[in-house]
This record gives C-alpha cells, structure tokens and sequence, in this order.
C-alpha cells in the first residue's frame, strides 16, 4: 500500500498517526494524542538544557508510541543499537520489506530543519517510508512538515546516534500485529481518568497542576539578569516546531470533542471549551513574556507567575470537572 | 483559538515553512488549520539562537586572540557545550577543557582531531581554523 503523508502538530502523535492509518486504522492525530494519555504538565529543574530547566507539556517521549498499544491491541516493536552501521542496515532491510519504520532522531543533524530550529533536542520522531538505494537517500515522513522530506544516509544515521540527554541509540519501531478498533465507551474513559490522575494526584510537585505553580514560584524567584532567558526558555519549549501556543491543550481538546461524539457525551464538547480558552491562556502567558524579552513592556516576573497561577487554578478545575465526567 | 485567530504573521526562524495547528472553526469544530508562524516564537527562538552565536563569536575573538583553541569555537558553533561535546566524542570534560589551550590543541595527534572532527561533523582541516 502506497504511504500518505500528512502534517501534524506534534511529532509523536503525527507518526502514530500515520502508521496506524497506514495499517487500515484511521485514527486522527489526537485521537491518538488523547487515548495515550499524553497531555500533562512537568517542570523538572534538575534536568538541565543549556544551563536552564526543562519545562514538558506533555508525557515524556515514547508514551504515545507505547500508550497506544494497550487500548489498540497494537504490538509494537522497538529496537536500539549500538553499532550505528548495524543500526541503517537493519533499517534497510525493514524498508526494503515494505515496512515502514519510526525512528527517534536528533533535530539539530537533519539537514532539511529549519537552520534556526536545529538545536540538540533527541527526541523527535519521524517516519521512513521508503530508500533510494543508488543515491542512498531517505524519503521520510516528517509530521511537522507539510510535504515529505528526504534525507542523505550519513546525516540520518547521525541524527539517529547522536548523544547526550534523552539519546535515541537509534531507536526504530514499527507495528507487528495489526490494531483493530478499540470499544470506545471502555477506551475513552479510561485515557481520560489516567489523565486526571497524573495531574492531580502525582505526589511530585514538579508534575501537573502542582508542577505549574512551582514554575510559577520559580519565575517569581528569578534574578532579573537570568530571567529573561529563562522564561524565553519556557515559552520556546511551549512554542517550538510542531506544538505551538499551548498546542497540546487544544490538541487535547480536539481529543475532546471527537470523544464526545464517539460516546454521545454532550458534557466533553462544553469541557473542550474550556481547554481550548486554557489553551488561550497560555496564549496570553507567551506573548507577554515575548513582549518582556524584548522590552516592548517592563520586566515584571511577579505578573507573569501570577499569570502562571490563575493558569494553575484553571487547569485544576478543568482537570476535576474532567474526572467526574469520565 | 479560533481559526481567524490562527498567528499568520510569519516566522523567519521557520525558513518558509508552515505549521500545523488546531484551531476552532467557525462551525465550533477543532481542527489543523495551518500556521504561517508567530511573532512570539520567533522571537525566543532568535533568542536562542543569538545566545549561541553570541559564544560562538566571543570564541572566535578569543582564538584571534590566542586565548583559546578553535576547538571551543567549533563546539559553540555546533551548538554544544562541554557535556554534550564529551558525550559525543567519547572524550573526559577535564582533557577537553584542556585541549582548548592553544599550545595544547597544536600537539594533538590526527587521530584525536579525527576524533573531534567527527563529533563535530567537520574535517580536520577545517576543525584547525576558526571559521
């Protein structure tokens, strides 16, 4: 069968979502988002990105990919590798078995990003879907992209084994069993109240509604001469390729909406309503810490925590109105 | 969002591409409506950006200067720190550090440039010069 291509988003849910139409599965892209849990909320400062803290809006890499498999009955196969020859060799031979496959790259090796957005972030995914073998080119699938892209082999390998945080060692997955279409009155509800959980009762208070106010009091905290990279750092992780102005709350919104179709649920259209005017606030929260690093407005860190904290109190609400209509 | 709202004010750190967005129609349905970019994203990507070529260009000078070797200029260039730069080619932080001495850098061996070169995704030739 002939691969379609289409953009997406978000990378994750964008490949699962291709792979699983092109295994007769139509499922949309956050559908797929939705039903692997993957919307959350973490501020880890240990883990460190150029010297600043990382901030997630969504569950760690791989969840969706792995999420999937449970509600789907999907097997997925993942396979690392040390020796990065044996690594493109073993993705020559899936390829050339008409599989396609899901690989973990490094964004800052692809040659076809973006010059400015080629940083060393490792996790973003992408799919190949066939191998010019004369030219050694790729052709991938790549979600964020409006068109299919192709790759030479020696970049693609390095993207592949590139180090540091969150390494890929050339991670390729790709289905084995084929997923049938899930009961959607047990699936549904399930996603969602895994989502509550992890927003609401993680026992960390760097994960979920919890985590937003320490991020809040974080930026509260700042010196005035670290803090404007650091709240650039905030809005570029909520911003960067793929996700943009709080992406993942209105990718999860849209979940919303087709869950309540699905489960004729009137209430989850009203509670994507409201995730959608969340997803504005984050909006707002971006754009006035933009304004602050460029100087267009007074730093004023107190404002943006603030900001931060009513954002908090939204999210709770939204969160336990969630639960009781799961 | 709703789709009239979707930010089509362009983004330069985007090269020309578009992105895909969710946004709510005039029908009240979310869907991917795509982005031609927004001026907040632009401008704390460009913020990252210079900071790095902000290094990068502070190395630079410092070579001119003799006070380090173009190795750490071509680290900053690749957008790596020393940790990264140490993960990726297998070399300890300590003797990395060290090798941004200019006296020492002129006494690696090929191999150990090779070494670099590779992590770097350079030639040694070019790995030699800050440019």
């Amino acid at each position: 069968m002939e691969f379609q291509h289409s953009q997406a988003s978000h990378c994750e849910s964008g490949v699962m979502s291709a792979m699983l139409r092109h295994h007769g599965l139509p499922i949309s892209e956050p559908m797929a988002f939705g039903l692997s849990s993957a919307i959350s909320f973490a501020y880890l400062p240990i883990v460190k990105i150029n010297g600043l803290p990382l901030v997630a809006y969504r569950m760690p890499p791989k969840a969706i990919i792995k999420g999937l498999q449970k509600p789907l009955g999907l097997k997925m196969r993942f396979e690392t590798f040390r020796d990065p020859q044996a690594g493109t060799q073993r993705l020559n031979e899936l390829l050339a078995g008409g599989e396609i496959v899901g690989m973990q790259t490094s964004v800052f090796w692809l040659p076809y990003m973006p010059e400015d957005l080629r940083f060393h972030f490792n996790a973003h995914n992408v799919l190949a879907f066939g191998h010019d073998s004369a030219s050694g080119e790729y052709q991938l699938s790549d979600p964020v992209f409006e068109t299919p892209v192709t790759c030479p082999a020696d970049a693609l390998q390095r993207a592949r084994f590139a180090k540091g945080m969150l390494a890929p060692k050339g991670l390729l997955y790709y289905a084995t069993g084929k997923p049938s279409t899930p009961d959607w009155t047990v699936v549904i509800p399930k996603a969602l109240k895994k989502t509550t959980r992890i927003m609401l009762d993680t026992p960390l208070p760097i994960i979920g509604v919890r985590g937003i106010r320490r991020l809040a009091s974080a930026i509260e905290g700042l010196q005035p001469d670290k803090a404007k990279m650091f709240i650039g750092q905030v809005v570029r992780m909520q911003e960067e390729i793929g996700t943009g102005g709080g992406g993942f709350r209105f990718i999860y919104a849209s979940f919303l909406q087709e869950a309540a179709d699905l489960l004729a649920r009137p209430r989850l259209n009203e509670l994507s309503e409201a995730l959608v005017d969340i997803g504005d606030e984050w909006r707002e929260f971006a754009l006035s810490a933009a304004r602050m690093i460029r100087d267009r407005e007074p730093l004023a860190t107190p404002a943006l925590a603030n900001k931060l904290r009513q954002i908090a109190d939204h999210e709770q609400a939204f969160y336990r109105d969630l639960r009781r209509a799961a | 969002m709703l789709e009239s709202e979707v930010p089509q004010e362009g983004n330069v750190t985007l090269g020309g591409h578009r992105k895909a967005v969710y946004a709510r129609g005039a029908d009240g349905k979310i869907q991917i409506v795509q982005s031609a970019g927004w001026e907040v994203e632009e401008i704390v990507t460009r913020q990252a950006v210079d900071d790095l070529n902000q290094l990068a260009e502070d190395a630079r000078q410092r070579v001119a200067s003799g006070e380090t070797s173009a190795l750490e200029y071509h680290m900053h260039k690749a957008r790596m720190d020393v940790p990264l730069l140490s993960q990726t080619s297998g070399v300890w932080q300590w003797r990395i550090r060290r090798h941004f001495q200019p006296a020492v850098f002129a006494g690696l061996s090929t191999t150990q440039l090779q070494r670099y070169a590779d992590a770097l995704g350079l030639t040694v030739d070019q790995l030699k010069q800050a440019k």
